[in-house]
């Protein structure tokens, strides 16, 4: 018995000496507020990057060692990343991640989720999640409450460290509060202004920041531009006197900027995820150049 | 006493730590209906909309997911060896999969062609094993190189390799039931996989009815990233059972694979390039105190050039199991078109020169159609 303890006290006092919490989210912005709550207790590792489609991302073997060795996944939800997160789980072999433990987090358990469809699906309607639209981390209203969550679930797998964790939220809450007075004060000209998206990346971020999207230039969820939805687009952008189109950086530019020289519009490039382009590295730094990069557009759509 | 040996320590440790494993679960349990923490106010966040009201009652809850995926196939031209029809839908693949409980996944795949339905994988996953171990049990396909492993649906071509047809069991493959043991191997900055199986011996590549024989395979497979778009993937594979060729007649298969694929992230769904070869080496006793050796392989090179299309070409060469120095050539090119995720249209030119001097000309046309909620495959 005494040797066991010795053994005990061996092994806990090198375990202690690695605290670290070891995170992989599914994506940066999961990430990056995982580093404001978590600090230095925590060592956190993105799946894609904030330059990829998040829908589409490979289960690469090195992800799979990634899951292995994590203590704890946080992921988006809403069938995000049904297409690769299923097999690292199967092919990660840690009990610890798996849904239902403590150590695997849908960061999407209390935010506000947008266009839940409502009758019958198909997929005649293109990539349409069925459970809503799993880009909320766009409305900093909702990075909040992941916020909220990931320090919960941080506490509760360390209790010890509760009060570090608690500390820490509440400076990014602080933060992300006057933030948001920046945002909204920046962006309050153009409340109600009409705008065009690539894909439907953005319905919290324009929901946030009260925009109305006009129309996709995909003809449906996950359908590349087709040209008869093309030329519809252009004239409705006409008729409704919308100049601005705004694209993630993973697609193309082509149709986009075809469509801006007809109607004299501009392509507007926004971050959809913390890392997506330069000067976005961070949660925060998302909205800062998000707001910064579209009300230049709209003010200089304004002077067109 | 304080000199303590290793061995001694970890089994005292691994004694202990059953101990507590046991005591941490029983507390779990108890602690699972306790309430979680409650959160500060937060400042007013908006309110959330309802959760999509679960429109299934609770009876399909649980069902599993269900796809069925059609492959239809026009071949046209000539080859005398070939007897494939002018059009066929060949195979139509019902897949059933889902969790079973916390410890298991279930997968079941059912093919159904002209000639019935056949059971083509069935088997449990557990997932919650120690030892970084991953346990399937049932029929399924081997472990034994790349293409073996995969539906007919999920080949990025119409056939299979003039390797796999002539020395790794055809459409068929080396598929059987039996239970494979997989194991993460913990080494720094690298995948380490490998891979141990059993079966009955009862598949288009080994047959016995005795119960003390049986067919082994073995794989280990090493994976890295070289950088975040490009990754090279490298394979060993082994195959040893019983055959029908005579009494106590056994084969032996050899197998390496080497896989590089490019994909840069920023342009992820529009732009790829998969370079694949697959070697293997075929040792089949004959009577007599006889041997049967065949080498085949194929090279593969796979490019996406816009976001719904990809061209490949291929090059087969191939011997055959049970007839030494005897071989088989041919090449393929094909062009793919993926209208959405969920369907493909593919066709493809392929050449074969047997070793009889016969020579088949075909372009083999594919439409590849899928419903329902199929699994992600494996990268």
């Amino acid at each position: 018995m005494k040797t066991t303890l010795m053994c005990a006290a061996l092994l806990l006092t090198a375990s202690a000496a690695s605290a670290q919490v070891r995170v992989v989210t599914t994506t940066e912005d999961l990430a990056s507020i995982t580093r404001e709550v978590g600090g230095d207790k925590v060592k956190v590792m993105a799946i894609a990057k904030g330059y990829q489609d998040p829908h589409f991302v490979d289960p690469k073997p090195s992800f799979i060692l990634e899951v292995n060795r994590a203590d704890l996944l946080i992921l988006v939800g809403h069938e995000l990343e049904l297409g690769w997160l299923p097999s690292l789980l199967t092919s990660g072999r840690n009990t610890k991640v798996q849904p239902g433990a403590a150590g695997y987090l849908d960061a999407s358990s209390n935010v506000k989720i947008l266009e839940i469809p409502t009758g019958q699906l198909t997929r005649a309607m293109g990539d349409v999640h069925p459970q809503g639209n799993p880009h909320y981390w766009l409305d900093p209203g909702n990075g909040r409450l992941m916020a909220q969550a990931i320090r919960d679930r941080l506490s509760q797998l360390h209790p010890a460290d509760r009060g570090y964790f608690e500390q820490r939220y509440a400076d990014f809450d602080k933060r992300l509060a006057a933030a948001e007075v920046r945002w909204d004060a920046a962006m309050a000209p153009y409340n109600g202004a009409k705008v065009v998206t690539y894909h439907r990346s953005w319905p919290n971020f324009m929901d946030r920041f009260k925009l109305d999207v006009m129309g996709y230039v995909e003809p449906k969820p996950g359908i590349p531009p087709s040209p008869a939805h093309t030329i519809d687009l252009i004239g409705e952008m006409k008729r409704q006197g919308v100049k601005i189109i705004i694209v993630e950086p993973y697609f193309d530019k082509k149709t986009p900027q075809a469509i801006a020289n007809q109607v004299g519009g501009i392509v507007v490039e926004l971050a959809p995820s913390a890392g997506g382009v330069p000067g976005a590295e961070t949660y925060i730094t998302v909205f800062d150049y998000n707001v910064r990069t579209l009300v230049d557009a709209l003010r200089r759509a304004r002077g067109k | 006493m304080f000199r303590l040996s290793v061995r001694s320590c970890i089994t005292r440790l691994s004694t202990a730590a059953l101990i507590v494993l046991a005591a941490a679960g029983s507390t779990a349990q108890a602690q699972t209906p306790a309430t979680p923490p409650p959160t500060p106010a937060a400042p007013a966040p908006a309110p959330a909309t309802p959760q999509a009201a679960a429109p299934a009652s609770s009876s399909k809850v649980f069902n599993p997911d269900i796809s069925v995926i059609g492959n239809f196939l026009a071949v046209t031209g000539k080859n005398p060896l070939n007897t494939a029809p002018s059009l066929s839908l060949t195979e139509a693949e019902l897949a059933l999969q889902a969790v079973i409980d916390p410890y298991a996944t279930a997968n079941f795949f059912i093919g159904v062609s002209s000639e019935g339905a056949e059971l083509e994988e069935g088997y449990a996953t557990f997932t919650a094993l120690p030892g970084n171990l991953l346990l399937k049990v049932g029929k399924m396909r081997a472990q034994f190189g790349k293409v073996n492993t995969l539906h007919t649906h999920a080949v990025p071509y119409t056939d299979r390799p003039l390797m796999t047809e002539n020395l790794v069991g055809g459409e068929e493959g080396l598929s059987d039931s039996g239970i494979s043991l997989s194991h993460l191997i913990q080494v720094p900055a690298i995948f380490l996989e490998a891979t141990a199986e059993v079966y009955q011996g009862n598949s288009a590549v080994f047959q016995t009815s005795e119960r003390s024989r049986l067919n082994y395979v073995g794989r280990l497979r090493a994976y890295r990233d070289i950088t975040e778009s490009t990754n090279l993937d490298v394979g060993a594979s082994y195959a040893y059972g019983p055959t029908d060729v005579g009494a106590d007649l056994n084969k032996r298969l050899y197998g390496v694979d080497v896989t590089f694929r490019y994909r840069p992230l920023r342009r992820a769904i529009y732009q790829r390039l998969n370079l694949r070869t697959e070697l293997t080496w075929s040792r089949q006793d004959l009577p007599g105190a006889l041997r049967a050796n065949a080498f085949g392989f194929y090279g593969l090179g796979e490019y996406q050039f816009a976001r719904r299309w990809y061209m490949g070409a291929r090059v087969d060469r191939s011997g055959r199991a049970l007839e030494a120095d005897v071989t088989d050539t041919g090449g393929s090119f094909f062009l793919t078109f993926w209208p959405t995720e969920f369907s493909l249209i593919r066709g493809q030119y392929r050449h074969i020169k047997y070793a009889e001097g016969h020579r088949g000309n075909e372009v083999i046309f594919q439409l590849s159609f899928s419903i329902g909620a199929h699994g992600a495959h494996v990268f």
